[in-house]
Order: structure tokens, then sequence, then C-alpha cells
């Protein structure tokens, strides 16, 4: 009984869904506020990139929010981890063939991150997605070579540095503007490298943050394993 | 008919079986590396709907660093759903 009546919801609800969805115009521009971001993001920002000039400075505030949650996750992630020995990972060495494809590869993989957080207001990317890929290519190290070790001081130096300097380049827009994370610097050459003002900057140091804080956080996970 | 919609639809059906490959398997390896599947199925979805962004994001986040975890996660506890 209880199976019939939940089918019987399932199909109510899937119904309705699916006549809501399909009233929706698939892919199209639905105007309002998005059109708006559309078109004058190159005029209000400087970035080429909309998603970047609405994640960096329109939403700059919400993205500050969001790198404070990834370190108080990566915070309480080492916190509950934490250990007085030094520990090693105890996994064993890969394979020849990977371990000389892996050294080969870490390289282009930390150039690709950094390329992919630098150019943020010009390609798709930015920091988050840039700090992520240069973890995996550590991640790739870490699998690969049992030595490979990461120094904790200074990521954890590279971490804070970062995060105060995008709270500092807040702080500027409140003193030589007239708002937090305000963009005073000039916006220069929409496309080129130096452009969009304070877009880059802050993106730069959020990629640093997260790619220090995600490689450290794979770290202590690695070295929970016996 | 589009072949890019063809695309979409045999990609999307690819997605839903790893998707329900990862919910009904008992051995939490396989059902890991079907959610891995379900990443990588989607980060191409996301990229053909003009969302590189997110497709960036799925790729890097979805398919190594959360099946990494997971897969820690599986080591230090059981590998089978009883």
């Amino acid at each position: 009984m209880r199976k019939v009546i939940a089918i019987l919801l399932l199909f109510i609800i899937g119904y309705y869904s699916l006549d809501v969805l399909l009233k929706i115009p698939f892919g199209e521009s639905a105007g309002g506020v998005g059109k708006h971001y559309l078109e004058s993001t190159i005029k209000e920002t400087g970035a080429v990139n909309s998603v970047t000039a609405i994640v960096v400075s329109y939403r700059g505030f919400d993205t500050l929010g969001e790198v404070t949650v990834l370190f108080l996750a990566a915070t309480g992630l080492g916190a509950i981890l934490y250990d007085k020995k030094a520990k090693k990972r105890a996994l064993q060495n890969a394979s020849v063939i990977v371990k000389t494809s892996s050294k080969i590869i870490y390289p282009l993989i930390a150039l690709l991150g950094a390329y992919v957080f630098v150019h943020g207001h010009l390609t798709p990317g930015g920091g988050f997605q840039g700090g992520a890929i240069i973890a995996t290519g550590v991640l790739l190290m870490f699998i690969s070579y049992r030595s490979f070790e990461t120094n904790h001081k200074a990521l954890s130096i590279i971490e804070s540095l970062a995060g105060m300097t995008f709270v500092t380049i807040g702080f500027a827009g409140l003193i030589y503007g007239t708002s937090f994370l305000q963009n005073i610097l000039p916006f220069g050459i929409p496309g080129e490298l130096f452009s969009a003002g304070i877009i880059p900057l802050i993106y730069i140091a959020v990629g640093f943050k997260v790619g220090a804080e995600l490689t450290a956080l794979l770290d202590n996970l690695l070295k929970t394993i016996k | 008919m589009n072949w890019l919609t063809i695309v979409v639809v045999i990609l999307s059906i690819v997605l839903i079986i790893a998707a329900v490959f990862a919910v009904y398997q008992k051995d939490l390896l396989l059902a890991v590396i079907g959610t891995s599947a379900v990443s990588v199925v989607l980060s191409v979805l996301f990229y053909i709907l003009q969302a590189p962004d997110v497709a960036l994001t799925e790729a890097a986040i979805g398919v190594a660093l959360t099946t990494i975890i997971f897969v820690i996660t599986i080591k230090k506890t059981k590998r089978f759903e009883e």
C-alpha cells in the first residue's frame, strides 16, 4: 500500500515538474539582470570573462565568504587529524613508468593551474579552478613518490599571506574609494593581461590560497593511511 | 536533428546509467569510480552547454579530489556495503 502511494506521488511530482520545465525555453537568454551583466561587464569592470567579473567584482564579498568557508574546512580537518609525531605516507612507490611520466607531467600541470588563475579575467577559469588543478598535480606526485614531501610551514604561510592580500585589497577599496572591494585600479584595455584593475590580483591570491589549502588537506589525509 | 543534440542525449543517458550504477553497487570502490564517471560526463556536458568555468571546476574537483578523498575513506573503513 505504501509503495503504491509512493509511486503515485512520484508520478504526480514528475508530471508537474515536467510540465513546468517544458515551458521554460532551454538555452535562450531570459533577459533581465543576466542581459545587463553580459552587456555591461566590460564597461563596468574591464574584464572580458563575465563569469569572473560577477564572481570577483559584483559578488566579491561572497567570494571572500567562500574562501573563508574553505579555510575553515581545511583548518577543521587539520585539527581532527592532528598528530604530534611527524608521519610518513605508507603508500608503496609506483612503477617506473608512472614515476617517470608523473615527473614530466607535474610541472606542466602546475603551469596550467597558474595559467588558469592568472588569466581568470580573460579566459574561462579562475582562482578556485587553478588552485584545484595545482592540487591535483601535487596529488599525482604524492601517489607516485613516497619520498615527495611538502613543506607545511611554507604552505600555511602562503595561505595566510594570500588571504591577507584579499582582505587588504578590499580595505584599499574602502580607503581610496567608497566601498569594500571597490575596483580602484585603472581598467586598462579589455583583453590584455594587465587589465580589469583588482580582479587578476584577487584571483592570483585566491589561486595560491586554494592550491596551498587543498595540497595540505590531501597531505594530511594521505598520511592517515596505515 | 542536430548532431550536437544527439551527443547531448547520448551523454545524458551515460550519465544516468553511471549514477544508477553508483547508487546500486555494493562494492564501494566501484561506486566511487561510478561517481567519478558521472563527473567526467557532466564536465563534457557543461562544456557543450557553454559553461567552461563550471566544466573546469567539475573536472578538477569532481574527478580528482573528491574521488581520492572517498578512496582514502574506503581504505580506512570497509570496502563492501552490507
